[in-house]
């Protein structure tokens, strides 16, 4: 009974609206944006278009290098942060945690102050001489991606700091007794059982990359659109909701599938190692 | 060798934490620049913060923001408290259709979630405001209200509640003063973190605000868009400052919660 407020409201502004897009990705666009009530296919044949394509490749290639990246940021930090002392680790998390709840448009705002012509960086080079014109730092693809990595750096951390916590050292201590090298027993042992973290953090990372839209709005300008700033436009200036679900559906299928395979090829490695 | 791998470990750790501190730093540092175009240092100035006050605008978002953070964190705590009390109850099979369901919007992309909501908005013939901002915070913090008491519930067993019933309590007696006593701090835990999820929302915001309910992200968003200002550094200075304040609060109630466990 108490449970049940909880379970219409998900089910009424949950589950409902996530069918409407589901419907409406069927339906056609009115010449005035109006919704017309009609099976069609259309929207779905509409992505066939190389420009469509290029985008949604554009968009994966940048969440998985966000996610690669970010790993790569993640894990030295985290593996650092659990070998401290208990007191020191409950410091560094918080200090790692506390960027992240920095709202994230401010946080990518704070990186335009830095890289923008006028900025930081170009100030500091331009008064001392360095160089004569203002470096373009922002509104490329670096910036978009210091940008994305910057703001998502904590969701990697995190799980891998838990998955390295729980980790059992007796593993690794009769890695070294039976001679691994520390590279050795770091690569055998405490990658793989740090997998969960690992993946968890990847997932995280992956998900909210993909429909990101600010940070490619905000330091990417106008020459990076990527999956989530078309979806945006489409709902909320090309007044194509039709056109608009179908492509935030097929993005949502294609990183759920991503997901999906990425979670299967790890839990298969894990299997075969297990039995070896 | 292990010390140079040990150090680099830590310099590498280091700069890690500048590079996420930095930006927020310079951010916060130029708010009090006295120039308006340039980032050259050009002197100490209050004139930013002052000129916010006098900003009917940002009041106004920082009002909108204020009220729709308390009403649906009220909301989505009583809500997800009332779940995950009656959850416990469940056979494993509800339990786990009822966790799944409060995943779900946890992971989903939240652009999905703010179209979704425009779209149902738009068909019900919801006038955006207020009001969708409201039913959509709630229904984006309701899950991790769930997950967090959940968690409690989980660690506390169920050895004080049957103790209670033995020594002759009402059910409701049982929940009024001994569940509730000893969730309350996941309670507050969880209200603080509706709080401020709400009060940080863009996305979701973006796409469910009506024109008279701009909030605070969506203001900032507005003058990102138009270029930098210094108004806008003060603005976010504010607003990182008073994030940090609410996380240290809620770190410092988790702590107790945890020590309150222990014991």
């Amino acid at each position: 009974m108490l449970a049940l407020p909880a379970l219409v409201w998900l089910g009424a502004l949950f589950v409902l609206p996530m069918l409407m897009i589901v419907a409406l990705s069927f339906m056609k666009r009115g010449t005035y944006g109006q919704l017309v009530y009609e099976f069609t296919l259309k929207n779905y044949a509409r992505m066939i278009d190389p420009l469509y394509v290029q985008i949604f490749f554009d968009t994966f290639f940048v969440a998985i290098l966000t996610t690669v990246l970010s790993l790569i940021c993640a894990y030295p930090l985290a593996y650092y942060i659990s070998r401290m002392p208990r007191s020191a680790q409950k410091i560094w998390l918080l200090l790692v945690m506390i960027p992240f709840w920095i709202n994230f448009l401010v946080r990518s705002y704070a990186w335009v102050i830095i890289l923008r012509s006028q900025g930081v960086i170009n100030s500091f080079l331009l008064s001392a001489g360095l160089i004569q014109e203002p470096l373009p730092l922002l509104y490329n693809f670096g910036s978009v991606m210091v940008g994305m990595v910057y703001t998502l750096l904590p969701f990697m951390v995190l799980p891998i700091y838990v998955s390295l916590e729980q980790l059992d050292r007796r593993k690794l201590e009769a890695a070294y007794d039976l001679g691994a090298t520390p590279w050795k027993a770091f690569w055998h042992v405490t990658l793989p059982l740090t997998k969960t973290g690992i993946m968890t953090g990847s997932i995280l990372v992956f998900v909210s990359s993909i429909g990101m839209f600010v940070v490619p709005d905000v330091m990417g300008g106008a020459k990076s659109a990527l999956m989530g700033n078309v979806i945006q436009n489409q709902f909320l200036s090309a007044r194509d909701w039709p056109f608009g679900s179908a492509l935030s559906i097929v993005l949502m299928v294609l990183s759920m599938l991503l997901i999906f395979l990425y979670y299967r090829a790890v839990h298969a490695r894990e299997a075969k190692e297990g039995t070896a | 060798m292990k010390t140079l791998r040990h150090r680099t470990l830590s310099g590498y750790s280091w700069a890690m934490l500048v590079f996420l501190y930095l930006p927020i730093a310079v951010l916060m540092l130029y708010s009090f620049n006295e120039s308006r175009i340039n980032a050259v240092w050009s002197g100490f100035t209050w004139k930013w913060y002052l000129s916010l006050f006098d900003n009917r605008q940002v009041m106004n978002a920082l009002w909108n923001s204020l009220t729709i953070a308390l009403i649906s964190s009220i909301l989505a705590t009583v809500l997800g408290t009332a779940a995950s009390l009656a959850m416990k109850h469940y056979s494993l099979q509800w339990r786990n259709f009822f966790n799944g369901l409060s995943y779900l919007p946890i992971v989903i992309p939240e652009i999905m979630m703010g179209l979704s909501l425009l779209v149902l908005f738009s068909q019900m013939h919801i006038e955006l405001g207020k009001l969708t901002l409201v039913l959509a915070h709630v229904t984006f913090s309701l899950p991790f209200v769930m997950v967090i008491i959940n968690t409690r519930l989980a660690d506390m067993g169920k050895e004080l509640e049957e103790a209670a019933q033995d020594l002759g309590a009402t059910a409701w007696e049982t929940l009024r003063y001994i569940t509730l006593p000893l969730i309350s701090p996941s309670i507050v835990a969880g209200f603080l973190m509706s709080f401020t999820l709400s009060l940080d929302d863009f996305i979701i915001s973006f796409f469910v605000a009506g024109p008279n309910s701009t909030t605070l992200p969506l203001y900032i968003y507005g003058l990102v868009k138009r270029g930098v200002s210094p108004e806008v550094n003060a603005l976010s200075t504010l607003l990182i400052a008073s994030t940090v304040l609410l996380v240290v609060v809620a770190e410092l109630f988790r702590r107790k919660d945890s020590k309150s466990l222990s014991i």
